[in-house]
């Protein structure tokens, strides 16, 4: 579905990405791990067409898409639901998920019923400001204004950062729920032992470059990576 | 003493810095810049209007007004601030100062420094009576029509989907992208909604004053940027208040007669120092709600 090659991104002098490769087949969920400026938010970044990339090619669904404007993309299916959650504060639930289907011209209510079926909290909560709500809430409200303009490709940005290990848990789950719903899923993460449980597919990044892949039980099982990435196994159970 | 013509001056001055203030406000709050072209836009369209209508009538030269005038606020943003837009917002503000000197200049030229007699506009000009206080009709209209046009914007703002665009982005042009929306575009259409008020508060204005000169915009401009950070800049009401205030204050105090009369500008700088020094972010702040 999505097929990143040889992609180099620089900004402000410093060589970001030099030159990654990778694939996102269709339906299944993808993981990027790796430490703090191993360059995953900027592979998402460019991907979703915030920043231009020096070199390479990414194409979606067999059309590249390198350089295009981030709301021709947004129209092909790809959304990024970014690190930090970004909802708009100063506006209601339901506003921050309209938004979400900026680019569509369709009746939503079918799609708003989905993401609150998906998030009951959001439900109840739908009146009040964004910016009221809690952490996991504004978490949950990210994922489903990023559903509303009912993407091919669902890319997230950290969902577990600073969130309650309980909510973490529940935030994946819906991860996977979605991906049932047929939502192919790039997701990238520090929360590596959660990342790699949930993907079918991974890869771990280290300053710019991709320097492993493998199979999420393969990553999770390799001594190398339980060393860097995972610390004690034992911490989750 | 009879402070009813005064009231009614300050009303009616009052709605014409409004119209003026809130393209100030608007650009503010998606661009966080002081947009110190607008005021020379609004004295454009007042030449403008007095160019077209030596030759077309009237009904044909106000709509034009209001299409060029709109024109020159959609170009001075694509050429003299869009290519700035990853600039420190330094740079763009001083864009902004050249464009103001630019249009000036380009007007001098134009004019030949000759104040243009504007164009008496029929109706709008008549003398009427309003509970015994002879004014123009212009005096009524104008508070009318401002309030009308703020109720219209707010409602575009609130209810249309260009306006929920416009509210994203002035908080985050990078989340605002990631929804699809064109960040570009929807700047541009804040600069034309701008740029379409001052030229209907320059058809206003001048028809209570005898002519245009390249430096018109400079007071009244000013004037509307005090009424905007007096109401708290970024907030659409907030502008219109703090210009009806500030119209209104001007005209009391110019009924002093006399010396009182040279004290009325005076009086609106030290006005917005006062309103600064209590609260710092205006009468209407916007609301900051960000938690992380």
């Amino acid at each position: 579905m999505l097929k990143v090659e040889n992609l180099q991104v620089s900004y402000g002098g410093i060589e970001a990405l030099k030159g990654i490769s990778f694939e996102v087949p269709t339906g299944k969920i993808v993981t990027l791990i790796g430490a703090n400026g191993a360059g995953k938010t900027t592979t998402l970044r460019t991907i979703s067409g915030l920043i231009k990339p020096k070199n390479g090619a990414i194409t979606f669904e067999d059309v590249s898409i390198a350089g295009n404007d981030a709301a021709a993309i947004v129209g092909r299916g790809i959304t990024l639901v970014p690190e930090g959650r970004r909802i708009f504060p100063d506006m209601t639930v339901l506003e921050n998920l309209r938004i979400g289907a900026y680019l569509r011209k369709d009746k939503l209510d079918n799609d708003i019923e989905r993401v609150y079926a998906l998030f009951p909290r959001l439900k109840e909560r739908s009146w009040q400001l964004g910016g009221t709500l809690s952490g996991g809430e504004q978490q949950m409200l990210a994922v489903g204004r990023a559903l509303m303009a009912n993407p091919k490709l669902l890319m997230m940005d950290e969902p577990s950062l600073g969130l309650a290990p309980i909510i973490v848990r529940e935030i994946f789950d819906i991860i996977r729920e979605v991906n049932k719903q047929g939502v192919t899923v790039l997701l990238i993460e520090q929360n590596a032992n959660m990342a790699l449980k949930t993907a079918d597919y991974a890869y771990v990044m280290e300053t710019g470059r991709i320097t492993r892949s493998g199979s999420g039980n393969e990553l999770l099982n390799d001594p190398t990576i339980k060393e860097a990435y995972l610390g004690t196994m034992n911490e989750e159970e | 003493m009879d402070y009813l013509p005064y009231l009614l001056a300050g009303v009616s001055v009052g709605g014409q810095y409004a119209l003026i203030a809130i393209g100030y406000t608007m650009v503010y709050g998606i661009l966080r810049l002081i947009n110190f072209a607008h005021g020379d836009i609004f004295m454009a369209a007042g030449l403008i209007m007095v160019y077209l209508c030596t030759a077309l009538p009237l009904a044909v030269s106000i709509p034009l007004v209001l299409v060029i005038t709109v024109a020159i606020g959609f170009i001075v943003e694509r050429a003299a601030y869009m290519p700035l837009r990853e600039a420190p917002r330094m740079s763009v503000m001083i864009s902004a100062i050249g464009v103001s000197y630019l249009i000036q200049n380009l007007a001098l030229y134009l004019t030949g420094g000759l104040a243009k007699p504007y164009v008496s506009i029929p109706w709008i000009s008549d003398t009427i009576t309003v509970f015994g206080a002879a004014t123009r009709r212009v005096t009524v209209i104008t508070p009318i029509l401002t309030i009308a046009l703020m109720v219209a914007l707010i409602l575009l703002i609130k209810k249309t989907k260009i306006g929920m665009a416009m509210r994203a982005v002035s908080r985050d042009f990078d989340t605002s992208r990631l929804m699809g929306i064109r960040v570009n575009n929807v700047i541009s259409v804040t600069f034309v909604i701008g740029s379409l008020l001052a030229a209907i508060g320059s058809i206003l204005y001048f028809t209570n004053y005898t002519a245009v000169v390249p430096n018109s915009g400079q007071m009244p401009g000013l004037k509307a940027f005090v009424a905007a950070v007096f109401g708290g800049i970024g907030s659409i009401p907030g502008a219109v208040l703090g210009a009806f205030l500030i119209g209104i204050c001007e005209n009391l105090i110019k009924s002093g007669g006399g010396a009182w009369t040279n004290f009325s500008d005076a009086f609106t700088f030290v006005l917005l120092i006062g309103v600064l020094l209590v609260r710092p972010t205006g009468l209407f702040a916007e609301k900051k709600i960000d938690k992380v």
